[in-house]
């Protein structure tokens, strides 16, 4: 090993040492702190769980999520369809497992598209400054003042509309990975300003390492908190933009099934359906699992 | 002097906005698909030289800069464009619809503050982990709903449609609010008047809200634009005629000089919301939050 080399690991070691810290303050947990910890592991283990039915719905189900049973149009729950079927026949169960797995697959995948566009933005004009940091400064806070679901709607409207079930999906989540990078985009332009001038960067630049080797092997390790910070809370705003968008008819298009077309259901069928009080419960129980599990800094 | 440069700064800040916006505006017309062709000209009984008669009739469009310049400056005018849905002037459309979505919002920016404050006030004077983890329960159950099926809920069981408003801001509102009142109640000046016995009315009002006051009103300007995005989902699901539903039934038509002439006015109204509390002279103590 070189001796910028060993320098440099000396800096990053020093950020490992204040993680150690972390982990001696973990052991000395409040009783309702050590609860919460319960409460996260519970919560990773129903959305692993959840996931792994999720992938396999036509087994749980018994049926694909657009199958007809023309027989049983609207049919209550029963032993056969434990959610019921829709005004088409649909097994409910089938439809709502397609849709999580749907969800809990490509939220997280918009979400890394977003941190990913939001370090790449954030880092560079944290760390350059000038006229790149203002006009990216400018540019977050015009796509922050414009409300979140109006963006969307805004966007999606300069997209074709007309387009098959499959493209929509990607369109959709793709436009929440492209819009959502401005708020995390100014946290993280925040934590690169603070470490620009910091003892062990200056290090790292004597020590001749500059460019992307400076961004990737040291900003990047310390920024690591901030940036999965980021990416676990975009994916919940990411499912109920999502929700919201295929409430509005703007998201996923049928046969497809989203969450947002599953609740769409509550707008034909006003009278009590458990079928769909049963996609909505589902909803927030995975909403609130990934609440639970967030960076604890960040819940 | 600092209160006119800030004034100063705000006037310009929107007047560039407005800018970009109508030149933004232009641009995202005059590249739009279909710019430019009557509808008249997809009919198949019509023949070539008909076809020929109709492209002559259309006025002139010019370049793109050209067409770029006359748009903004007649946007700065006040000519807000034709809604091509509709086939009526933007602004009419937009001056008739307005009441019914700033109602909406202030039930909800009313309504989702006096939850907040309702749940948050309590646990600053007298924390409580039970009232933290109930206040927090039911936010984050609202936060976890999303504003459309909420109306649709409180429709379902004939619920007042309008509380979907301030159940939809009450979350987004009340978890910033307990953060700024606990860290304003955790001062050092805040616990040496407990000690002293003040009563924690007085403390509320002369050490805790003071501190929090500056703050809670950035927090207010912001709540403007929240509780727009809350009005569009529950215009939508109950049908009020607002500019939410304007903006979805744009979006659905691809009523693009109606749907980014609206882009422009909701950053021009929320950047307005979110700088006027800083104009106003409340002063605060440094808190960090």
């Amino acid at each position: 090993m070189t001796p910028a080399r060993s320098q440099e690991s000396g800096a990053r070691s020093q950020n490992k040492a204040s993680a150690g810290l972390l982990s001696l303050d973990s052991c000395l947990l409040s009783p309702f702190s050590r609860g919460h910890l319960y409460a996260r592991k519970l919560a990773w283990i129903f959305l692993a769980l959840l996931l792994l039915a999720a992938l396999f719905p036509d087994r749980i189900a018994g049926a694909s999520y657009a199958h007809q049973f023309r027989d049983f149009p609207g049919a209550p729950i029963s032993w056969r369809f434990p959610l019921g079927t829709d005004a088409l026949g649909r097994d409910r169960l089938a439809r709502l497992l397609a849709a999580t797995r749907i969800s809990l697959l490509l939220a997280p995948a918009a979400a890394l598209f977003s941190t990913a566009l939001a370090t790449l933005i954030g880092g560079i004009a944290g760390y350059r400054g000038g006229l790149f940091d203002r006009i990216a400064v400018r540019a977050i806070d015009l796509m922050l003042s414009l409300p979140w679901i109006f963006l969307l709607i805004a966007a999606r409207a300069l997209l074709p509309l007309n387009v098959s079930p499959s493209v929509s999906l990607l369109i959709a989540f793709a436009l929440l990975g492209a819009l959502g990078w401005a708020a995390p985009a100014r946290v993280i332009r925040a934590g690169v300003r603070d470490m620009r001038n910091s003892d062990f960067l200056l290090q790292a630049r004597a020590c001749g390492c500059v460019g992307f080797r400076l961004l990737l092997r040291q900003l990047a390790p310390n920024l690591k908190p901030v940036l999965l910070a980021q990416f676990w809370t975009s994916i919940p705003l990411f499912i109920l933009s999502e929700a919201n968008l295929g409430l509005l008819g703007l998201g996923v298009s049928d046969p497809l099934p989203s969450w947002g077309n599953l609740l769409r259901e509550l707008e034909t069928n006003l009278a009590f359906n458990p079928g769909i009080v049963a996609c909505l419960a589902l909803m927030l129980a995975v909403l609130g699992c990934f609440r639970l599990v967030l960076p604890k800094s960040t819940s | 002097m600092p209160a006119l440069k800030h004034l100063a700064h705000l006037l310009v800040s929107l007047a560039v906005t407005a800018l970009i916006g109508a030149f933004l505006t232009a641009a995202l017309v005059r590249l739009s698909p279909g710019f430019g062709v009557d509808e008249h000209e997809l009919d198949p009984t019509r023949d070539a030289p008909a076809l020929r008669a109709l492209q002559a009739a259309r006025p002139e469009q010019g370049s793109f800069l050209a067409y770029a310049v006359r748009h903004t400056a007649a946007m700065l005018r006040g000519d807000l464009g034709v809604s091509r849905n509709w086939h009526r002037p933007v602004a009419d459309l937009l001056r008739e619809r307005w009441p019914v979505t700033a109602q909406l919002m202030a039930v909800g920016i009313l309504g989702g503050w006096a939850l907040a404050l309702v749940f948050a006030l309590p646990g600053a004077i007298h924390p409580s982990r039970i009232w933290d983890a109930l206040a927090a329960g039911i936010s984050g159950l609202l936060l976890c709903v999303p504003s459309a099926a909420l109306a649709l809920l409180i429709f379902l069981y004939a619920g007042p449609v309008r509380a979907a408003m301030a159940l939809a801001v009450f979350p987004r509102v009340f978890q910033y609010l307990r953060n700024l009142l606990s860290h304003a109640a955790a001062q050092p000046h805040v616990m040496a008047a407990r000690a002293r016995g003040i009563g924690s009315g007085r403390i509320l009002l002369w050490h805790i809200v003071p501190l929090a006051a500056p703050q809670a009103l950035a927090l207010a300007g912001v709540s403007v634009s929240m509780a727009f995005g809350a009005a569009i989902a529950v215009e939508v699901v109950c049908d009020f005629p607002g500019i939410g539903q304007l903006a979805w039934k744009a979006a659905l038509a691809r009523d693009l000089p109606l749907l980014v002439t609206l882009t422009m006015l909701v950053a021009l109204a929320t950047q307005l919301a979110n700088a006027l509390p800083g104009m106003l002279p409340v002063k605060g103590g440094e808190m960090r939050i």
